[in-house]
């Protein structure tokens, strides 16, 4: 199972495919971040009831409709990009991490692909949600890099007054 | 809402509010119930023709798909809408419109979609019309347009400032990726609205030189965009009747007869005695932190009319300093207001429970920083255009 995300999809497809046997059955998820939209809506609640008497779908709902459009689209054109036969959508709602965690209660091997700012490597290429993915999915996690895979040397040197065993001076 | 109206008229049959009173109270929320009106007006009808869609498409094609430029996009129009059109603009009408750019550029829209959310509050210093406490506060300080939009100016910035660099640190992970920009489809800004909301905004200044009520600008421009609206049948006079939501107007009615109430019979000189007088950066940092934990604690409307006598008494630097706390302080909890939030959660009918972690933390890290960074830079304005 991929599980696919705004801005890092298509990298994370790029990266699995050469690694994903022929025979295997592959399914694309996306989850509509159902919790995102709710602190929208709230917003506007808090407004003290103004505007809530428009005949008008409430602000979440119609976020919620658009959502779920744009989520099947991103998914469709991962079917595209991944050209296999008989890939498997899964749309789900709700908040991205735990939704992610149940839908990969039915697979193997879950690949979630890297976020964030690849400026400042390190610890920060997993945003909160990867990170609550990688912490507690029931099954194995492959991890990609959405785009170029960074080199040894973009590692930053260690703290000052603890050297590494590379440098450390040869003990007499 | 559904109490305060029957609330109010509780308190004038039982005299404990003197009609006299009353009515004073009434007579001076009127302009402010009107003004507040034509701006609602203002905003819907820019949004029938099509302003904030065109907003929209200029910022998915001027951020050519770039994370980073869109937030950056998202907080120009987020704050100038939230200024001009006042933060009821940025919070229904704008936010569904940069969920829906994120979306179809497929970019993740959770940094710009909270960017809303938080502007609409702090960037609601600026003017009286960004946001109904400043039009309470510009009655009760006495204070010309133009005068407030200097003083704030700087505060506004600082505020946005602020936010800009902490949601920018904040959201790293989800500024991500490179987003599908359309073809060079030109966009089309539709300049009519645009350029009545342009002469109102002078209008506002321009009255307020010449000592006439900025409120008459703001009706001249709602008229503007309403009739030709009507005329062309883009909206019908119950689509206005709907922009103008009289109950929400009665509420603040209602709310403001409670308030002056509850002031008459003490409480206003009990809480002058727990403000601090003077106009010193202590002084001042200390109200905008009171009048934020009394605006999440009780909501910002009735914290603003509480706390604004004993303010308005000193100077129009704690009056400012109580707006700095009001506008401000509610991004600190969930909607704004605890007690707000637990008649929400009573009344939620949605299983998924909102991500209270998530804004909670957002607010623990800007609200306490924009808060010093902001009333700090009132105490500078101040100095500077006294």
């Amino acid at each position: 199972m991929l599980w696919l995300a705004e801005g890092t999809w298509e990298g994370c497809i790029d990266a699995a495919s050469p690694l994903i046997p022929e025979d295997a059955r592959v399914s694309l998820l996306y989850v509509v971040p159902e919790d995102l939209l709710h602190a929208a809506g709230a917003a506007a609640e808090g407004l003290i009831g103004r505007w809530r008497s428009r005949p008008q779908p409430g602000l979440t709902e119609q976020m919620e409709a658009e959502a779920t459009a744009s989520g099947e689209a991103l998914v469709a054109a991962g079917a595209r990009l991944l050209g296999r036969a008989d890939v498997g959508q899964v749309i789900c709602r709700g908040r991205v991490e735990r939704e992610v965690v149940q839908a990969a209660e039915a697979a193997d091997l879950l690949v979630a692909a890297r976020d964030g700012d690849r400026s400042r490597l390190g610890p920060h290429s997993l945003g909160p949600a990867t990170r609550f993915v990688v912490d507690h999915a029931p099954c194995s996690v492959l991890l990609v890099w959405p785009d170029e895979v960074p080199d040894v040397d973009s590692i930053p040197p260690p703290p000052k007054g603890r050297r590494s065993d590379h440098s450390a001076p040869p003990l007499r | 809402m559904v109490v305060s109206v029957p609330a109010a008229a509780l308190v004038l049959a039982l005299g404990i509010l003197p009609l006299h009173v009353a009515t004073e109270e009434a007579r001076s929320l009127g302009p402010t119930i009107g003004f507040l009106a034509a701006v609602l007006v203002l905003a819907e009808m820019a949004k029938r023709d099509g302003l904030f869609a065109a907003a929209g498409a200029w910022m998915a094609a001027a951020s050519r798909g770039r994370p980073v430029a869109l937030l950056a996009l998202v907080f120009v129009v987020g704050s100038t809408v939230t200024a001009i059109l006042s933060l009821d603009a940025t919070v229904v009408l704008l936010t569904p419109v940069v969920f829906a750019t994120a979306a179809t550029l497929r970019l993740r829209a959770r940094p710009h979609v909270y960017a809303c959310t938080h502007l609409a509050n702090s960037a609601s210093l600026l003017l009286p019309v960004s946001n109904l406490t400043n039009l309470l506060a510009y009655r009760a300080s006495g204070l010309s347009f133009t005068r407030f939009g200097t003083i704030m100016a700087l505060p506004w910035l600082a505020a946005i400032a602020v936010e800009w660099l902490v949601l920018r640190r904040f959201f790293a992970s989800d500024l991500v990726g490179r987003g599908v920009t359309d073809s060079e489809r030109p966009v089309a800004l539709p300049i009519y609205p645009v350029a009545v909301i342009a002469l109102t905004l002078v209008g506002f200044f321009v009255t307020s030189i010449v000592h006439i009520d900025p409120a008459f600008a703001a009706a001249a421009g709602a008229i503007a965009l309403v009739l030709p609206a009507l005329r062309s049948r883009k909206a019908s006079l119950r689509d206005v009747g709907r922009a103008v939501d009289i109950s929400f107007l009665a509420f603040v009615l209602a709310l403001g007869l409670i308030v002056s109430a509850v002031s008459y019979r003490g409480l206003g000189s009990a809480v002058s005695h727990l403000v601090p007088h003077g106009s010193s950066l202590w002084s001042l940092l200390l109200l905008a932190a009171i009048a934020a934990v009394l605006a999440n604690a009780i909501n910002n409307l009735p914290a603003v009319l509480l706390l604004l006598p004993a303010a308005a008494a000193v100077g129009a630097g704690p009056v400012m300093a109580v707006l700095i706390g009001v506008n401000t302080g509610p991004n600190l909890t969930y909607v704004g207001s605890l007690a707000t939030l637990l008649w929400r959660r009573t009344l939620r009918r949605h299983e998924v429970e909102p991500p209270m972690s998530e804004f909670l933390r957002l607010g623990a890290l800007t609200v306490p920083l924009v808060l010093l960074v902001a009333t700090l830079a009132l105490w500078l304005s101040l100095r500077v255009v006294g």
